[in-house]
């Protein structure tokens, strides 16, 4: 099964190192970890999508709030919520195609950022599953690069996603 | 007041009641030691690194404080890793301070310079790498604190030089500010009562004590609980200590080399009360074979310790010793009588194995045999004495022969399995317990692994004894080799050995040797003379002798094998 986890952290040295760590030495798969800072400076929150039994899911999430450094840790799969990642996408863009392109980037709400007479960037944000199938329809026209930011999650809902309880969960 | 980084670490320490410490120091730790010099601490020059951290952790096992060791950067540093991840695996509390070239030289691969917290990050309950000496005595608090709270374990404070060197007005005191650290020490109720309901109805329940018994010191509450309700207890190996092993309930510990009747009654019992334990594997022995028909509690104060192994129908999440006591609360609300009969005959059955089938040997006039050595310094110690071991077969006969009546008396190196621990671990647990008489029952394969740590004890006027089980081989290697590997005995064997008795004498120790079983005895009780400097004990024991009884990796708890 795969799992989001969401780990409220405290924004000290090495935080990333031990939960990276945690899940290398522990043998447990990192599909993608994305970090940033949250509105106060003090504290950053880590999307971990990972894969796993309950059993191992289970471990991972009690194995995570045992680290000192880490305040709050929810499995985002349980609750209603929204996913996204950030891709960027340089394909080739010969002026012949340059116009069939626009009007894929256009029906997958992408953007174009840079343009040059043989190449494209385009910005694109989404679900894994819809940035997958745009990579599939471009693969076409020669994909040069593809760099993704892995996903990041929050829970639908007034309630802050590392702050609900048991209650608010689906089981 | 403005000091140094080095003074206000000092002061830290005094405020935390560190009255010894265990180092080495080394170039970026001259200021430390500069300050230490004149400081009403007791500090411990080991010969080693890695002896040094092996005794601020028999330290902490012995007297549950919280042990302290240094050690310089880079070499010095990575000496303590074996140490800090001996530690992090049995739970002790312990504060490592470890030394780093200045900030402005981290990360150009300075002299002496060694990622310590990368290298020690999966080993330590927490690390700090301190970057202003202002941060320095919140951080030692808050060290202390990790170290000794909730589940113990090791905290690694790494200090660059100019830190240390730096000026600092800020107190020791101040409140402890960990958002994300709040051990649950009351269980809760509901799971309590939940387990009781459960424990009521078991016809043979069995209480399965681990090291957290120890380490949150429930002894007396688990003695009231098993003779209460009628309740047979089963000791890890680390538990060894934490339940009185005279008492009519003790049933023994169980696992690779624990006793029948541990084994048969864990295989057997329909409800497992599990305190404080981790399910280690050379516990549990094949999964799919343990306690096949049980219902189990866990009691642990380590949330991820539960249902990490062995899946855990009723969990509570608390101390050891206050969750016991929670327990004494209700345990009037559940009706005991009714199966009072069935666990009477379950306990009867259990002391009907541990009669047919207790640990044992077969006895010698010729040879000394390993388990009579164990079994007369506990005789002649009359089960006080504190006993560390080393690694192996010498760590095997010692839990299974020395009968324990105390927690904090047996010391050993339980997760990892460290060759070399007993020795320092026993100069420690005798500098925190100068009352007691302090064995070291010893392979002479491990001894030799510290055996530079004579020299310490030697210093300190520290009276550990040393009793080497000495057989010529890496004895456990050995027998593996003979029960698995057809009798090759591929380089376990200690062909070349030092004669420990002119060792003794050249490190101004004693030496005393026993070739024959008429000597242990005699060779024992002159080692109790002697308190003010280490005696090493050679007991030249049957080369060959196999511990038994032994479950083989892989096979189920009531698989044991027993010998030829």
């Amino acid at each position: 099964m795969r799992h989001i986890i969401s780990v409220l952290v405290e924004n000290n040295f090495g935080v990333l190192s031990r939960v990276a760590g945690l899940f290398s030495g522990r043998g447990y798969n990192i599909e993608s970890l994305s970090v940033g800072v949250t509105d106060d400076p003090k504290f950053s929150v880590m999307t971990i999508v990972t894969h796993g039994d309950d059993k191992i899911v289970e471990q991972i999430i009690k194995q995570l709030r045992k680290l000192i450094n880490t305040i709050r840790v929810r499995d985002v799969t349980q609750m209603d919520h929204i996913e996204r990642e950030m891709m960027l996408v340089k394909v080739h863009a010969s002026p012949k195609y340059r116009a069939e392109i626009f009007g894929i980037v256009n029906t997958f709400r992408g953007k174009i950022v840079d343009l040059t007479t043989e190449s494209m960037v385009i910005e694109i944000t989404g679900t894994k599953d819809k940035n997958k199938a745009f990579l599939d329809v471009l693969e076409v026209y020669g994909i040069i690069e593809v760099v993704r930011t892995g996903s990041v999650a929050i829970a639908r809902g007034s309630k802050a996603t590392t702050d609900f309880t048991k209650q608010d969960l689906k089981h | 007041m403005s000091r140094t980084g080095a003074e206000a670490l000092v002061e830290c320490l005094k405020k935390q009641n560190v009255d010894i410490v265990f180092g080495y120091p080394g170039g970026v730790l001259l200021g430390i030691y500069d300050t230490l010099f004149d400081a009403d601490i007791l500090h411990v020059l080991p010969r080693h690194e890695q002896g040094g951290v092996h005794a601020a952790d028999g330290y902490a096992r012995a007297t549950g404080k919280v042990g302290v060791c240094f050690g310089t950067s880079g070499p010095g540093a990575t000496n303590l890793v074996t140490g800090i991840a001996n530690a992090y695996m049995d739970s002790v509390p312990l504060v490592a301070f470890t030394g780093q070239v200045p900030t402005a030289l981290i990360g150009g691969d300075a002299f002496q310079e060694a990622d310590i917290i990368g290298i020690t990050r999966p080993i330590v309950k927490h690390s700090y790498l301190v970057q202003n000496v202002d941060d320095l005595p919140r951080v030692i608090n808050e060290a202390f604190y990790i170290a000794s709270t909730g589940r113990p374990g090791p905290v690694v404070i790494d200090l660059p030089k100019d830190v240390v060197a730096g000026k600092t007005k800020t107190k020791c005191s101040g409140k402890i500010d960990l958002p994300g650290y709040n051990p649950t020490y009351e269980g809760h109720p509901l799971q309590i009562k939940k387990l009781l309901k459960e424990l009521s109805e078991a016809k043979k329940p069995v209480i399965y004590a681990g090291g957290g018994v120890i380490i949150s010191g429930a002894t007396e509450e688990l003695v009231k609980l098993s003779e209460k309700i009628g309740l047979p207890v089963v000791n890890s190996f680390l538990g060894l200590g934490g339940f009185p092993s005279a008492h009519e309930n003790y049933v023994g510990w169980l696992g690779m080399h624990g006793n029948f009747a541990s084994n048969m009654a864990m295989t057997e019992t329909d409800f497992i009360l599990a305190i404080g334990t981790r399910f280690s594997d050379r516990s549990t022995g094949r999964l799919d074979g343990f306690a096949p028909n049980a219902k189990i509690a866990h009691i642990d104060i380590d949330p991820a310790s539960i249902s990490k192994i062995v899946d855990i129908d009723i969990p509570v999440v608390g101390d050891c010793k206050k969750v016991l006591k929670q327990m004494e609360e209700y345990l009037d609300k559940f009706n005991w009588e009714k199966n009072a009969e069935s666990r009477k005959g379950w306990l009867k059955k259990i002391r009907a194995w541990n009669s047919e089938r207790p640990f044992s040997y077969k006895k010698s006039d010729k040879v000394i045999k390993p388990q009579f050595v164990v079994e007369e310094i506990c005789r002649l110690t009359d089960g006080e004495a504190i006993i560390a071991t080393e690694v192996g077969q010498n760590q095997m006969w010692a839990g299974q022969f020395y009968k324990f009546k105390h927690p904090r008396q047996f010391i050993s190196s339980g997760g990892l399995g460290t060759m070399g621990f007993g020795f320092p671990a026993a100069i420690g647990a005798k500098l925190g317990r100068p009352d007691k008489h302090v064995f070291d029952i010893a392979g002479d394969g491990s001894f030799l692994m510290n055996m530079q740590e004579i020299c310490t004890a030697v210093q300190y006027r520290v009276g550990v004894k040393v009793a080497i089980l000495n057989n010529k081989f890496l004895g456990m290697i050995r027998q593996w080799q003979h029960l698995f590997y057809n009798k090759r005995y591929s380089y376990s064997c200690l062909e070349c050995q030092p004669d420990f008795v002119k060792l003794a004498d050249a490190y101004g120790c004693v030496g005393l040797i026993a070739e024959k079983p008429s000597e242990v005895a005699d060779v024992i009780a002159e080692s109790l003379k002697i308190e003010d400097k280490p005696v090493l004990m050679d007991f030249r024991v049957d080369r060959e002798e196999n511990v038994y009884p032994m479950v083989p990796a892989g096979a189920a708890l009531n698989e044991m094998i027993y010998g030829e």
